[in-house]
C-alpha cells in the first residue's frame, strides 16, 4: 500500500507520545524532529515540511493541549487534523458542464501514466456517472501511443477519436469536438502527449488546444513515486495552462507518496483521483480524510463499506438472507458469495483498511491465497446441478469425479463439504438466535458489510 | 591549480581526444541547464549570502541537497564529511568552499568503484541485454535510442518485444525497430513473456546477431507476482546462453524520488542487475537521485537520457555530469 513506510514512521513516532499525560515543550520538539525525517523521506516537499511542522508545533505546545486531560491523544489528533489539511480537506468532485459535453484535459510529463487513465476515468465516468464518454488520441508523438488509446478503448468498448500522427493535435481536438456534438458524446477526455513543463513549444500546444473550448476539467497526471520536483512541475503546469485537479497514479506501489501530500498544499489544487493498478477499473476518488486515517493507523472504515457497497447489490443480499433463514442456501450462493468478495479487490488490500490492521503482528506480509478460492470454484463448478442443491447426495464415486474434474483432490472436496456444513449450522443458530428475539448475535459490523 | 581548473582543462580539452568530449560535454550541459541553473544559482545565492562558512549556511546548504532529492541518509552523509574538510582546511569565508562541494560530490559518485560504466559486451558471439523497471520510466524509448547508438557502432542488433502487457507496446518497440532499422521479434499482446524471449534468444542465435535487446513490461516493485515472472524471464534466457543476460539494464526516471532506492534494491534481488539508465534527466531541475544510489547501492549508472532524440542518450561519466552541474560556477572562477 501507498505511504506505508509514512505510515510505519509516523506512527511509531506517535506512539511515543501517545500516551503520555504531560507533553513538555522538549517532547514536542523531539517528535517534531522525527515526523520531519519521516516526511522528507517521503519524498514531500522541504517548504511544506517545514511549514507543517511549523504548524503542528505551534498548535502542540499551546494550551488546549496542556490543558486536556489527554495531552497525548490531543497531538496525535493535531497531526492528523493537519496532515488532512495538507491533503486537500474534503473529497473534491468532478466538474460537469452544464452544456455538454463536459471537456476533460489530461496533461502530465511522459510516462506519468496519461493515456491509461484516461481510459480509466472513461471507464469510472460511464460505469458511475452514466456518461457516454469519446476519447480523443492527441499523443501524435510517442511512437503507438495512438495504437495504446484504440486499444484500452477496445477492451472498454469505447469509442476512440483519431486522426493518426499526421494532424497536428489541436486539429484533432477541433474535429473530435464535431463528432462528439454529432454522436451526443457528453465527455470528452483528450489524451495529449507528455511533455516537459519547461517545454515551451508543446506547452504552446496545450494553449492552443485549450483555446478551442474552455475545457471543464484540466488533470495534472502525476507519478506518485516523483521526488521533490513534484511541485516544480505542478507549479509550472498550473501556471501555463491552468490546472483543475490532479490525478495520482502508480499509488499501488511501495511508495511513501509524499507528492501526494505537497502538491496539493503548493498548488492549492486538489487530487481527484488516485490510481491503484494496472487494470481497467483500478482509478479511485481521493479522500483526504481517510487516506490521512489511512497513514496514521486508524483505518479505513468508510473506502471499505463503500467498496462492499458497490459490489452487493441489495436486492440479492435480501434474496440471500431470505435463503439462511429457511435453510435452502445452496453451493451456487455460496459461489455467487465468493464472485462478489472477489470483485472488491485483492484481499490483502481490503485487509488493510481495517483499523489497527497494520498493528496486527505478520499481517502486514500477509498474502491472502486467492488460489484458494479458485481451487473452491472449481470444485463447485464441476459438481452437478443436482449435486449443488443437495450435497448430501456426494458419496464416494462422486467425490473422485469432482475432483478429477477440478484438479483438486479428494481431501480438497472433502474439506469444502465439511464447511459448507458448518455453515449452514452456523446460520440456522444465527437465524434461530434472531427469531426468539434474543439478544442479537451478529458478527460485528459485517451486516452493515453486506447490506 | 584549482579543482575547476584542472577539471575545465580536461573537459574542453587541452588534450587530443578534445572535439569528441567537448561536444558530449556539451550534450550534458545542454540536457542539465535546468539542474545546473537552480542548483548552481542556488549554491552562488548562498555564497554570496553568507560570508562566512557558519551553521547557518551549513543548514541552507543541506536543504538544497535535499531539494535535489539526494536524500536524507546521503546528505547527512556528505554534510559531515564537509564540515570535517572545512575544519581541516581551516576554511572560513565562503568564497572558497564551492570548489569543495563538487569536490565532495565527485568523490561521493566515484567512492570506492571499479567505473564500469562502458558496457559489458561479448568480444564475439551473442550478447543479451535485458531492460527491467517501474511502469512510465521509459524502458521502450530507451531500448530505441540504445540500439540506435550499437548500430552505430557497427553492432547487429536485434530487439525483443518482452512487454506483452501494456496496450500499444509491441507498436511502439516496432516503430522504434523501424526508425532504427532493426529486427524485432515479438508475438501477440497478452501472450507469456518468457516465451518471447526464448523465441528472440533462438532467432538472434540463428541470424547470427551481436547485441539482443529485450523490453519487458513495467512493474511495480512490490508487485510480488511480476517480479517471480520477471525473474523467470531471467532464468529461460540464462538457460538458452549461460552467460546472459550479459547486461541487466534498470531504467530509472530522473525525477523520482526516495523510492528510486526501493526500485533499485528490490530489482537487484530479483534480477541481478548490472546497471542504471537515468531517463528523463532533461527534464528534472534535480538530479540528486544518482549521488544515493551510487552511494547507497554501488550500482553502476550507465547511461542518461538527456532528450528524445535518437542520439540522446549518453554515456554517464561522473565528472562530466557534475561538471554540468557546476559549468556556470566554472567560468566564474576562470574570469576572476
Amino acid at each position: 500500500m501507498a505511504f506505508e513506510g509514512l505510515a510505519e514512521r509516523l506512527q511509531g513516532t506517535l506512539q511515543k507520545i501517545k500516551g503520555k499525560g504531560k507533553v513538555s515543550e522538549a517532547d514536542v520538539k523531539e517528535m517534531m524532529r522525527e515526523v520531519r525525517y519521516a516526511l522528507l523521506e517521503a519524498d514531500v516537499n522541504l517548504k511544506v515540511v517545514k511549514e507543517f511542522v511549523k504548524n503542528v508545533s505551534a498548535r502542540a505546545v499551546g494550551q488546549d493541549v496542556m490543558k486536556s486531560l489527554t495531552p497525548g491523544q490531543q497531538v496525535v489528533k493535531i497531526v492528523k487534523d493537519e496532515l488532512t489539511e495538507l491533503m486537500g480537506g474534503e473529497q473534491s468532485q468532478i466538474s460537469f458542464s452544464t452544456r455538454p459535453p463536459t471537456v476533460i484535459m489530461m496533461v502530465g510529463l511522459q510516462g506519468a501514466g496519461k493515456t491509461t487513465t484516461t481510459g480509466k476515468l472513461a471507464n469510472i465516468l460511464r460505469k458511475k456517472y452514466n456518461k457516454k464518454p469519446l476519447l480523443v488520441a492527441a499523443d501524435i508523438y510517442r511512437p503507438a501511443a495512438v495504437q495504446q488509446l484504440q486499444t484500452i478503448g477496445k477492451q472498454l468498448s469505447l469509442p476512440v477519436f483519431a486522426l493518426g500522427t499526421e494532424i497536428s493535435p489541436v486539429e484533432i481536438v477541433k474535429q473530435a469536438m464535431e463528432q462528439a456534438k454529432e454522436e451526443h458524446h457528453d465527455v470528452v477526455i483528450i489524451d495529449t502527449a507528455g511533455r516537459l513543463h519547461i517545454d515551451e513549444t508543446l506547452m504552446q500546444e496545450l494553449k492552443d488546444i485549450r483555446a478551442i473550448k474552455e475545457p471543464d476539467e484540466v488533470f495534472l497526471v502525476v507519478d506518485a513515486m516523483t521526488g521533490q520536483d513534484a511541485v516544480n512541475v505542478a507549479n509550472n503546469f498550473n501556471e501555463a495552462i491552468g490546472i483543475t485537479g490532479v490525478v495520482l497514479t502508480k499509488l499501488d506501489g511501495d511508495t511513501r507518496g509524499g507528492a501526494a501530500l505537497s502538491i496539493r498544499s503548493v498548488t492549492q489544487k486538489p487530487i481527484k483521483f488516485v490510481g491503484m493498478g494496472e487494470k481497467m477499473d483500478a482509478l479511485e476518488p481521493f479522500h483526504p480524510e481517510r487516506m490521512a486515517s489511512r497513514i496514521l493507523g486508524m483505518g479505513d472504515m468508510m473506502s471499505l463499506i463503500e467498496k462492499a457497497q458497490s459490489n452487493v447489490d441489495e436486492e440479492r443480499a435480501k434474496e440471500l438472507e431470505e435463503k439462511f433463514r429457511t435453510q435452502s442456501f445452496t453451493f451456487d450462493d455460496f459461489l455467487e458469495q465468493i464472485g462478489q468478495v472477489k470483485q472488491m479487490g485483492p484481499l490483502d488490500e481490503i485487509l488493510k483498511m481495517l483499523p489497527g490492521a497494520g498493528k496486527i503482528k505478520g499481517l502486514e506480509n500477509a498474502k491472502v491465497d486467492e488460489k484458494q478460492m479458485d481451487r473452491v470454484e472449481a470444485i463447485i463448478y464441476s459438481m452437478t446441478t443436482q449435486e449443488k442443491t443437495t450435497p448430501e447426495i456426494i458419496n464416494g464415486p462422486r467425490k473422485k469425479r469432482i475432483a478429477k474434474g477440478s484438479g483438486t483432490s479428494i481431501q480438497d472436496i472433502n474439506r469444502l463439504l465439511k464447511q459448507f456444513e458448518d455453515m449452514k449450522k452456523m446460520m440456522k443458530q444465527m437465524t434461530n438466535m434472531q427469531q426468539k428475539g434474543k439478544k442479537k448475535m451478529k458478527m460485528p459490523g459485517l451486516d452493515s458489510l453486506f447490506k | 591549480m584549482s579543482f575547476f581548473k584542472k577539471f575545465k582543462e580536461k573537459m574542453l580539452g587541452a588534450t587530443p581526444e578534445a572535439e569528441e568530449t567537448v561536444s558530449i560535454t556539451n550534450k550534458f550541459k545542454e540536457g542539465l541547464s535546468k539542474t545546473r541553473n537552480q542548483f548552481t544559482s542556488k549554491v552562488n545565492d548562498l555564497v554570496a549570502k553568507y560570508r562566512k562558512v557558519d551553521e547557518d549556511f551549513f543548514e541552507e546548504l543541506e536543504e538544497i541537497l535535499l531539494q535535489a532529492d539526494v536524500g536524507f541518509e546521503t546528505v547527512t552523509e556528505l554534510m559531515d564529511s564537509l564540515r570535517f574538510e572545512v575544519q581541516r582546511k581551516n576554511i572560513k569565508d565562503t568564497s572558497g568552499i564551492q570548489s569543495v562541494i563538487s569536490e565532495k560530490l565527485v568523490e561521493i559518485y566515484n567512492a570506492g568503484e571499479d567505473d564500469i560504466t562502458e558496457l559489458q559486451l561479448e568480444e564475439s558471439g551473442l550478447s543479451v541485454i535485458l531492460f527491467v523497471g517501474v511502469n512510465g520510466v521509459g524502458k521502450t524509448t530507451t531500448i530505441g535510442k540504445l540500439a540506435h547508438r550499437l548500430k552505430g557502432e557497427g553492432k547487429n542488433v536485434m530487439l525483443a518485444a518482452g512487454d506483452t502487457f501494456r496496450a500499444g507496446a509491441i507498436d511502439q518497440l516496432q516503430v522504434w525497430g523501424d526508425r532504427v532499422g532493426v529486427e524485432v521479434i515479438k508475438q501477440s499482446e497478452g501472450s507469456d513473456p518468457a516465451a518471447v524471449m526464448y523465441d528472440a534468444v533462438r532467432a538472434a542465435k540463428s541470424r547470427g546477431v551481436d547485441v539482443l535487446i529485450c523490453d519487458t513490461a513495467g512493474r511495480l516493485q512490490n508487485k510480488v507476482n511480476l517480479m517471480n515472472e520477471l525473474e523467470k524471464i531471467h532464468r529461460v534466457i540464462s538457460r538458452e546462453i549461460p552467460d546472459a543476460p550479459h547486461e541487466v539494464l534498470l531504467a530509472l526516471d530522473a525525477t523520482t524520488g526516495q523510492n528510486a532506492l526501493v526500485q533499485a534494491q528490490t530489482f537487484k534481488e530479483v534480477t541481478n542487475v548490472t546497471g542504471i539508465v537515468l531517463t528523463k534527466l532533461d527534464g528534472t531541475a534535480k538530479g540528486g537521485i544518482v549521488l544515493a544510489i551510487r552511494n547507497k547501492l554501488h550500482i553502476p549508472v550507465k547511461f542518461v537520457g538527456l532528450g528524445e532524440q535518437m542520439d540522446d542518450l549518453q554515456p554517464f561519466d561522473a565528472e562530466k555530469y557534475v561538471y554540468g552541474l557546476f559549468a556556470d560556477g566554472l567560468h566564474l572562477e576562470d574570469e576572476e
